[in-house]
C-alpha cells in the first residue's frame, strides 16, 4: 500500500516537474514572440512591465485570470466550457512520452509516436467543440476550416512520421534518438530531408500558425473559434496553442535533429570539449531554433486561403511523403551507409 | 432530406477587415459568396450640407476629413472649384507646391493602402514598414501646416504659406541617447525641401523592400492573381477611376488627360495593368509610388531654383500679410472682412476634379453670388468602387472578398461623406 502511494506521489512529482516549467516556457514564448516579431518590424515590443518587459507574461496571466468568463446565452454551455479543457489537456498529456535527455522521460512507452499522434488529434476536438458550442457564425466557419485542415494535414504528418519509424525501426522516442547517434550527418534531417520539410510544414498547419492560421484568420473570421471566449477560457486555448508549438518543435528535434545528442558528436576535439554540456541543453537549444522559425515565418508570409491549404496538403505534401517513404524503405532494406548500415 | 439554405453573414461594421465602418451582408454557400450587399452611411457627417452654411474658406478643413488618408488631394479639388468660379489661378510656385504635396499625399495614401492590403491578406510586417516611411511624410505635412493629418494648407489662390526654411528637429530627452537623436536629425539640418529630397533618395529602396516581401511571394500571388477580375469594359461601365481603372488596363489619368496645375510640364508615366485582378491593382499602385517619387523630385528641383509668391495677391480673397496690416488701413479692412464675412463668389457653377490617389475626386459647386456655396456635391472615387463590390466578389470565397475589398482602397470618410 505504502509503496503504491510513494510511487503515485513520485509520478505526480514528475508530472509537476514537467508541467510547471512547460507553462513557464509557454508564458515566455508569448513574450519572445512579441519581442522577436517587434524587432523584425522596427518596433521595440513589450518593455513596460518590469525590467525590459520581463514581467509582461505574468501581467497578462493575471489580467486573464481576473476577467469575467462570459458564456453567451445562445451557446451550448457544456460544450462551451468543455472545449478549452479538451484543447488544453491533450497538449499537456502529450509531453508524458517526450524524452528530454537520455532516460528523462515520464513514460518510456514503446508506441510513443502513436501516442503523441493520438493526443494531438484529440486537441482538434476542443476547437471543433468551441466552434460549434459558441453558436456564432464566425466560430462555426473556423470549426469547419479546422476540421478540414486537420484531416488533410494529419495524413501528411503521419506519413512523414512513418518514414522516421521505418528509418529507426522503433516507435519509442528514446530509441529513435539513439538510432541517430554518430554525428550531425547521422541525424535524420539529411536522409529524410523531404519528410523533415513536410513534417515542419504540417506542424505549422497542425498548430494553426501563420501562414496556415485560417482557423483564426483575423481579417476574415475575426478570431475564429475563440471569438466568443474571454478570460481564462480564452487563455486555455492560448496556452494549448503555444504548448502545441513547443511540442511540435520538440518532436522535430527528437525525430530529425538527434534529440539531446550533442551537435559536436564525432568531431575529435570539439566533442570532448563540450562533453560536460547536459543533453537537455542541446535539446532546448534545438527546440528554440524551431520556435524561432515559427515566429520568423509568422512575420514574413501572407496567409493562405483555406482551399489553397487543402491543395498544398493533398497535392504536394502527401505525394512527396509517399515517394520518400518508398525511398527510405529501399535504403533501409539495402542498408545504405552511413545511416542504415 | 432537409432543404439546404444559404448562410447570411453580417460582415462588419465591427470587423477588423471592414476598413472603417462597412457593413457588408454576405449571402454564402459554404464559404462561397453568392451575394455581397454593402451598407453605407455609418460615417455620414453631412459634409456637403455643412459646407452650405459656412463661408467658403471654412470648409477646407472639412475636406481633409473626407478621405482621411489623402488629405491635401481632397482640399485640392475643393479649392480648384472655388478658383474656377472666381476665375483666378494660383501663382506658379504655389502650383508646384500643390503638385509636390499631391504626390506626397499619393505616396502616403498608397503606403497606408499597401499596409492594410497586406495585413488583410495576412502579411503583417509590411504594415509596420509602410508606417515607418509614412511618418516622415507626416512630418512634412506638419512642417508646412502645423498638423500631421488635417492640414488645411491649400487655399483658393495658392497655399497658405511658403515652404519653411528649416525642418523641426528632435530634441534630446531622457529616453533617447544623443546618438539616436543625431541619427534622427540627420536629414533635418536643411530646409523642408532638403528633407523631402533625402526622402525621395531613400524611398525607392524601401519600395524594393516591400516588393521583396510581396511581389514574387507565391502565397501573395495565389491570394491575389485572378481574384476580383474586372474587364476594361466593365471597369468603365461601373464608373471606376484611378488605380482601379488603370489596373484593368484602361489608360486614364486626369493628370495626363486633363492636366491641372503644372502636371503638363512634368515628366512621368502612368502604369496600367493587364488582367484587372487584385495583383495588377497592387502592381499599379506600387509603380505609382515610384512615379510619384519622381514627380516630387522634379518639383523639388524647380522649387529650389524659383522663388516667388505662393498665394494670389488679391486681398479680397487671400489674407494680407501681418506686417501690412499694422501699417495699412486697407489691409486691416481686408483682413477683418475676410475673416468674418469671407468673400463672395460670382454666381455660377463649376466642377473641378483631381486625380486623387483613389481615383477621380471631384467637387461640383453652385454659387448664388453669396459668401457661402449654394450647393456642394462631392464625387468620391470609392463610392462607385464599393458599389461594384458585389459583382467583383460573386463566386469567390470569404478570404478573397477581404482581398478584393482592400484592393479597392476603400475609405469610409469619403464614401459616407
Amino acid at each position: 500500500m505504502l509503496e503504491q502511494l510513494i510511487s503515485l506521489a513520485w509520478i505526480i512529482a514528475k508530472i509537476l516537474i514537467i508541467v510547471l516549467p512547460l507553462l513557464g516556457v509557454v508564458a515566455y514564448l508569448t513574450m519572445a514572440e512579441r519581442k522577436v516579431i517587434a524587432y523584425m518590424q522596427y518596433r521595440v515590443g513589450v518593455n513596460r512591465v518590469g525590467i525590459r518587459g520581463i514581467g509582461q507574461p505574468i501581467a497578462d496571466a493575471m489580467k486573464l485570470i481576473f476577467k469575467e468568463i462570459i458564456i453567451p446565452k445562445a451557446s451550448n454551455r457544456y460544450l462551451f466550457i468543455l472545449a478549452p479543457i479538451l484543447a488544453m489537456t491533450p497538449a499537456l498529456v502529450a509531453w508524458s512520452v517526450v524524452p528530454f535527455d537520455d532516460g528523462w522521460v515520464l513514460a518510456n512507452v514503446n508506441a510513443g509516436v502513436l501516442f503523441i499522434f493520438a493526443m494531438t488529434s484529440i486537441g482538434i476536438y476542443g476547437i471543433i467543440c468551441a466552434g460549434w458550442g459558441s453558436n456564432s457564425k464566425y466560430a462555426f466557419f473556423s470549426a469547419m476550416r479546422v476540421a478540414a485542415q486537420m484531416v488533410s494535414y494529419e495524413i501528411a504528418m503521419g506519413f512523414a512520421l512513418v518514414g522516421v519509424l521505418i528509418a529507426a525501426g522503433s516507435m519509442n522516442f528514446t530509441d529513435i534518438v539513439h538510432a541517430q547517434s554518430g554525428s550531425v550527418l547521422h541525424w535524420y534531417w539529411l536522409p529524410l530531408l523531404p519528410l523533415f520539410v513536410v513534417y515542419w510544414v504540417s506542424g505549422l498547419a497542425e498548430t494553426n500558425r501563420a501562414p496556415f492560421d485560417v482557423a483564426e484568420g483575423e481579417s476574415e473570421i475575426v478570431a475564429g473559434f475563440h471569438v466568443e471566449y474571454s478570460g481564462m477560457t480564452f487563455a486555455m486555448f492560448f496556452l494549448a496553442e503555444y504548448a502545441n508549438m513547443i511540442l511540435i518543435s520538440s518532436l522535430a528535434v527528437l525525430m530529425f535533429l538527434g534529440g539531446w545528442l550533442s551537435p559536436f558528436q564525432g568531431i575529435p576535439l570539439l566533442e570532448s570539449t563540450f562533453n560536460w554540456v547536459p543533453g537537455i541543453v542541446w535539446f532546448a537549444a534545438k527546440a528554440s531554433l524551431f520556435l524561432y522559425l515559427y515566429l520568423w515565418i509568422r512575420a514574413t508570409f501572407p496567409r493562405y486561403r483555406y482551399d489553397q491549404i487543402m491543395r498544398l496538403g493533398w497535392k504536394v505534401l502527401i505525394p512527396v511523403t509517399l515517394v520518400w517513404i518508398f525511398v527510405v524503405a529501399l535504403a533501409v532494406q539495402f542498408h545504405l551507409p552511413p545511416w542504415f548500415a | 432530406m432537409s432543404n439546404i439554405q444559404n448562410y447570411t453573414l453580417n460582415f462588419g461594421p465591427q470587423h477588423p477587415a471592414a476598413h472603417g465602418v462597412l457593413r457588408l451582408v454576405l449571402e454564402l454557400d459554404g464559404e462561397v459568396i453568392l451575394r455581397a450587399d454593402p451598407h453605407i452611411g455609418l460615417l455620414h457627417r453631412a459634409t456637403e450640407k455643412l459646407a452650405e452654411s459656412k463661408p467658403y474658406n471654412q470648409s477646407i478643413g472639412y475636406m481633409d476629413r473626407l478621405d482621411y488618408v489623402s488629405m491635401m488631394c481632397n482640399e485640392h479639388a475643393y479649392v480648384l472649384a472655388i478658383e474656377k468660379l472666381l476665375g483666378i489661378t494660383a501663382p506658379v510656385r504655389a502650383q508646384y507646391i500643390r503638385v509636390l504635396f499631391d504626390e506626397m499625399t499619393r505616396i502616403m495614401n498608397h503606403l497606408l493602402w499597401l499596409g492594410a492590403h497586406a495585413i488583410d491578406i495576412g502579411a503583417m510586417t509590411v504594415f509596420l514598414y509602410c508606417f515607418r516611411e509614412r511618418e516622415d511624410l507626416m512630418d512634412c505635412y506638419e512642417a508646412v501646416s502645423g498638423a500631421r493629418m488635417h492640414a488645411t494648407y491649400y487655399r483658393p489662390g495658392g497655399v497658405y504659406r511658403d515652404l519653411p526654411d528649416q525642418m523641426p528637429k528632435y530634441k534630446a530627452t531622457q529616453w533617447r541617447s544623443d546618438d539616436e537623436i543625431k541619427e534622427r536629425n540627420q536629414d533635418r539640418h536643411g530646409s523642408l525641401l532638403d528633407f523631402i529630397w533625402a526622402f525621395t533618395e531613400r524611398f525607392p529602396k524601401f519600395v524594393d523592400e516591400y516588393e521583396t516581401l510581396l511581389t514574387d511571394n507565391r502565397i501573395w500571388k495565389q491570394r491575389t492573381v485572378d481574384i476580383g477580375v474586372v474587364s476594361p469594359e466593365q471597369a468603365l461601365a461601373l464608373g471606376f477611376t484611378g488605380p482601379m481603372l488603370r489596373g484593368s488596363g484602361v489608360e486614364w489619368d486626369l493628370r495626363k488627360k486633363q492636366p491641372y496645375e503644372v502636371y503638363d510640364q512634368i515628366d512621368f508615366k502612368i502604369p496600367i495593368g493587364k488582367n484587372g485582378d487584385c495583383y495588377d491593382r497592387y502592381l499599379v499602385r506600387v509603380e505609382e509610388m515610384r512615379q510619384s517619387n519622381e514627380i516630387m523630385r522634379q518639383c523639388i528641383r524647380w522649387l529650389k531654383n524659383n522663388a516667388g509668391p505662393v498665394i494670389h495677391p488679391d486681398h479680397k480673397i487671400t489674407p494680407p500679410s501681418r506686417e501690412e496690416m499694422k501699417e495699412d488701413m486697407e489691409s486691416m479692412i481686408h483682413h477683418f472682412k475676410l475673416f468674418t464675412e469671407g468673400y463672395s463668389v460670382p454666381a455660377g457653377e463649376a466642377y473641378a476634379a483631381v486625380e486623387h490617389p483613389k481615383g477621380e475626386f471631384g467637387v461640383y459647386m453652385i454659387s448664388d453670388g453669396a459668401n457661402k456655396p449654394y450647393r456642394v456635391k462631392i464625387r468620391a472615387a470609392g463610392f462607385s468602387h464599393l458599389a461594384a463590390l458585389d459583382s467583383m466578389v460573386r463566386g469567390h470565397m470569404i478570404a478573397d472578398m477581404v482581398a478584393v475589398l482592400s484592393s479597392q482602397d476603400i475609405v469610409f470618410g469619403e464614401i459616407d461623406r
